[in-house]
Parts: structure tokens; sequence; C-alpha cells
């Protein structure tokens, strides 16, 4: 749905973050848990597994926990706010004229080159997800709503180690 | 306070709440510009500050909202989803999440909103997170010992720092505020260029100073407000617990008590409110003792709500009186299954007697208060019959009541049959609120 006209721009960061704020509090109060992505992640990744390996699925720990006899992964509070996600993002983007099918990556590195580390980076965000139980938006923001103390030595360990490995993949980027 | 009542799991009403949140999350991440890689990256080379204004905002507008709320009574904070702190686990996830993130140029919420916007990169970093959360389902149970040490529980900063919850708050926010300080002043200098010479270390608009300042202010209103006490809470909890009072839905018969020690499936805590020298001279096989001013005290109070929903916690005071108002802190505290033994250990004495010569019937006194209705001649503790009705015979009762010296061995007596009561069955175990975060 490529469209002609320009983008719009962003939104102020701060004016962002209050929206965002605000969304995470009703989340709170509505529901009693904040938001998240990567919970959800697990339920679809599972499900998907289960299509394939039901037998798998039973046997470790890890996914029986998630879709294991009788349970149902598809139908997690999870997978609902996942997909909603996925609607309010792409409504956003038709609104402000950014939805577009592109790829987007440093000015210095080749396509190939950023396919191979979108899916690498994508699979070690996954799997620290999982070990963090809950990436940015279920422990960092979430947990950091609530005053969490692991959210936050959580969220302060990904830009410590992001601000360390930064200078190195510098090319990735700049 | 709000209900939390939602729609049941799988309904319609379920699917659309959540749905919704994830709109507003899902819309909001666009707005603010996390659909695009470069500027999320530019984060770590000091250029642009959003990821880090974004999220710290959200972070201190929600806690900013989260305390107040619950320091004026429109939420139950006992009932909210606090992600619990695995320390090491958390900090090593958090460590290996960086790297994906600088490598990948995404976090798995980020790339759910560049991938509907149709950018490839962020369909591309979805489908690596889906591999990476299988592989560590498929991993973690070489590492389980480490996945779950360092567990704390529910462990707020607060506690941490032994701070009240509006101190921290503030804190928290400033600290959000000085960082935004810096992250402009770093923009300036390594996104635009400027020299340092140039930078004004000033904010440059006003709306900023008012945005700040009213955080600041809001989170003193929290502060000087304070959180509720267990009293207060159970003001604002309302009919939902005030009914079963004035009902006695929550006062269990000592027979209904008796049989649910019987019942395998189900485990019946005994608290003893009383002092320690009633609770010496009888109380009920296995009670503990404790005393009601430290009940609501966080090392009291945590075991309390770490048992499962098959835990029944009984209340018992010498009258029904201490007993009720630890229910009701109880109760406004969270803690789920927790009821009153009707008429208490006088009660309990009545229905399940003790030999004339270990106790007597007292004088009424004209004295209030939770009085023992019984004189005992010694303290007997839990060693005998009554303390464990459920027991017909056991080797640790004593009968001091029987001839001192016997030829044969008791082992434990002749076995005591205890009058069946009928009783109006009052326990409903209730499962826990499952709330959980949706990263959970």
């Amino acid at each position: 749905m490529a469209t002609t006209k320009e983008a719009r721009p962003y939104v102020n960061p701060y004016l962002a973050g209050t929206l965002l704020g605000v969304v995470l509090f009703l989340s709170f109060y509505v529901t009693g848990g904040g938001l998240g992505a990567s919970g959800a992640m697990t339920d679809i990744q599972t499900g998907v597994l289960r299509w394939f390996a039901p037998g798998h699925v039973d046997r470790v720990a890890y996914f029986a926990d998630v879709a294991g006899g009788a349970k149902n992964p598809w139908a997690n509070s999870g997978v609902f706010m996942l997909a909603g996600t996925i609607v309010g993002g792409l409504v956003s983007g038709l609104f402000n004229r950014r939805v577009k099918l592109e790829l987007r990556k440093g000015p210095g590195i080749t396509t190939a080159t950023r396919v191979v580390f979108a899916l690498l980076g994508g699979a070690i965000m996954g799997y620290g997800a999982r070990m963090a139980r809950g990436c940015t938006s279920g422990q960092a923001l979430s947990g950091g709503a609530v005053l969490s103390v692991g959210s936050w030595a959580f969220a302060f360990s990904i830009f410590a180690s992001g601000y360390a490995l930064a200078w190195f993949v510098r090319k990735l980027w700049n | 306070m709000a209900p939390f009542q939602l729609a049941a799991s799988g309904s319609l009403g379920y699917a659309l709440t959540f749905g919704v949140i994830g709109f507003g999350f899902g819309a909001a991440l666009e707005m603010g510009g996390f659909g695009d890689t470069r500027k999320l990256a530019a984060q770590f080379y000091l250029k642009d500050m959003t990821v880090l204004k974004v999220m710290f905002t959200a972070i201190i507008v929600a806690a900013v909202l989260i305390a107040g709320a619950t320091a004026f009574g429109l939420l139950d904070m006992s009932r909210v989803w606090v992600n619990p702190t695995y320390l090491w686990p958390g900090i090593l996830g958090g460590l290996i999440m960086g790297v994906g993130f600088v490598l990948g140029g995404f976090c798995p919420g980020t790339s759910l909103v560049a991938a509907s916007t149709l950018k490839l990169d962020g369909m591309l970093f979805l489908l690596g997170a889906l591999v990476g959360v299988w592989l560590f389902g498929e991993t973690v149970g070489s590492y389980e010992t480490f996945w779950i040490s360092s567990n704390m529980g529910r462990f707020t900063l607060a506690e941490w720092l032994g701070l009240p919850v509006g101190v921290t708050l503030l804190l928290v926010v400033l600290m959000a505020l000085a960082m935004f300080w810096a992250g402009e002043l770093a923009e300036q200098y390594f996104g635009q260029k400027k020299p340092w010479a140039e930078i004004s270390l000033r904010p440059r608009h006003g709306g900023k100073v008012v945005g700040a300042a009213a955080l600041v202010l809001a989170s003193m209103v929290v502060l000087v407000r304070g959180q509720p006490t267990p009293a207060q809470k159970f003001e604002l909890l309302g009919a939902a617990v005030q009914k079963p009072v004035a009902e006695r839905a929550v006062f269990v018969h000592p027979a209904e008590v008796v049989q649910l020690r019987q019942d395998i499936n189900v485990h019946a805590a005994v608290l003893d409110l009383r002092d320690e020298h009633d609770f010496n001279l009888f109380h009920v096989g296995g009670a503990r003792r404790v005393d009601p001013a430290a009940l609501t005290r966080p090392e009291v109070l945590k075991p309390l709500l770490a048992e499962p929903s098959s835990t029944v916690t009984f209340l018992m005071a010498n009258g029904e009186g201490p007993a009720l108002e630890a229910w009701k802190a109880l109760k406004a505290s969270g803690v789920t299954n927790v009821y009153v033994v009707e008429g208490g250990v006088n009660r309990w004495l009545q229905l399940y007697p003790v030999d004339a010569c270990v106790a007597a019937p007292a004088a009424p006194s004209a004295a209030d208060g939770d009085r023992l209705a019984y004189q005992f001649a010694f303290a007997t503790g839990s060693s005998l019959p009554s303390a464990w009705p459920e027991l017909a015979v056991s080797r640790s009762f004593r009968e001091p009541c029987a001839p001192a010296v016997s030829e044969e061995p008791h082992h434990g007596g002749h076995g005591i049959t205890w009058p069946r009561y009928e009783f109006a069955k009052k326990v409903k175990l209730q499962a826990k609120v499952a709330v959980k975060g949706g990263c959970g």
C-alpha cells in the first residue's frame, strides 16, 4: 500500500511516551497486568510447533507449560494483544502514510547483510527475552511502571550491553 | 476499585479487551517512530534518544498513574501483577537482548509494529525472534537451576530501598527527568554535531518544563497522600468483602475445619492470633502463632500470599474479634481462601472438650476483650486429643487424667470418638486472580 504522498513526521517522543504510559496504565487498570509481546510469541511458536510435533510439545516441559495436553496456546490474552498491536501499528501507519513495503537498514551495508542481521538479532532477542521472562515491553515497561526491582535491573542490562557492543558494530548503522 | 471482572477467558469480550489494549500499544509505538529500525538503532550511537524518551516517559507516566490510583483507592495494588524478580536470569537475559537489539535493530514489540507497516526487516526480525523463543524452549531444560535461581518473588524498588512508595516514585521520576536532560544534550552533540560551546544546558522548550513539573507535582501528591493502610483498603473494597462478614459467610464451624484437616486435597493452615500464654495453654494442632500486629508485615504476609490456591487459612482467637480484624487485614492485602473459626478456641473447646482435670470453665469475666473461657491447670499446647479431633489415636497424646501408673503400654490411648456435628459448608476454594503480564 505504497502512497505517493510524504510520510508524516513522528510525534514528539514525550507525547508518544505519555500516550504509551496511559495505555500501559489502562492495561493495568482493566486487566491487572501490563503490556507484552514476547510471551505471545512463545504461544504462537509453540502452537505452530504443535502442528508438526505434538508429542514433542508434550514432552518438553517449557512447551508443555504453554500448549501441553488440552491447553490452547492461541486463546491466551497475549495473542489477542499481539493481534491488536499489529492492527494498531497498521492503522497508525496508514493515517500517517508510513505503510510501505521496504527494507530499512544502515547506509553502509547491503540488503543481504541486513537480512542476516535482522534474523540473527531477532533470534538472540527472542532467546534473551524468554530467559528474562519478558521483553522490553513485558519486563522493562510493565515491570518498570510497577517498580519491580528485577525489571529495572533488566532494563539497565539491555542498555548496558547494547551500548557496550554498539561501537564494534557501528558499520551496521552508520 | 478496579474490579478486574474480565469476561471469561476465550470469550469475545476477553479477546476484545486485550485486542483494544494491544491496539493502543501498537498505535503509540508507531506514532513514536518505533517502527523505524534506524531510529531505534540511533539510540545506541547517542544520536537520537527517542527510545529512551518514549520508554521512560511511558514508565513514569504509568507509574504515577498507578501509584496515584492506588493512593486514592481506585486500584488494589495487591491484585496488580508485578513481574517477579529473578535477578540473575533477568540480568543475563537483558544483556543478551542488548546484543540482539543492536544487531537486529528491534525489540519484539517494535518489530511487530515495523512488520505491520510492511517493513521487511521487521518481519525478518520477528521470524528470527520466533526461532529464538523456540530455541529457548528447547534448551532451558539443560540449565533450569539457573533459570529459576535468585527468585525474589514480588519485590519492588520501594521494598528494596525501604522507602514509602511515594518517595520511591518521586526518585524514579527525578531520575528519568535527569536522563532526558542528559539525553537531549547527547542528541545535540552526537546527532546534530554541535560543538559543546553552543549547547545550552537549559531545556529548549517550555512545554518540557511544564510536563516535568506536572509529573514531579503528581508524585508529590502521591507521596503526601500515602498508600492506604489495610483498614482503609478494607473500606475501599466495599461490599465485595463487607457482605460476607455481615452474612457470616467467612465464619467456619470448627467441625468443617476438622473435616478439611482430613481432606488430602486441601492444606488447612491454622493461624493463632492469641498471646503466647493462651497459646501455650491450648492450641489447635499444627497452629502457628502470629502476632496480629505483625500480620501485614512482609515477612508474614508474603508467604501467605504465595500459598497455592489449595491452601485454606483459618484464623483463630479465643473468641472471634481479633480473628475477624485479622481477616479484614489479610483480605485487604489480597490473601485468598482465608476464614475465621466460628467462636474461636472457646467454641472449639466446647465442642471438643478437654478432661475436667485439665481445665474447667472459667467464671465469666466482666472484663472485655478476647478471653480464654477456661481455667487450665497447666499448659497443654497441642498435646491433648482436643487439639486434633480428626485423629482418633496418636502416640503423642497425653492422658493427664489417666491413672499415673499403668502396666499396659498405651500406644496412644483407647481411641476417642467425638460427636458428629452438623454444619453448613462455608469454605469455597478460590483460584487466585490469574493476572499475568503479556510477557509472563
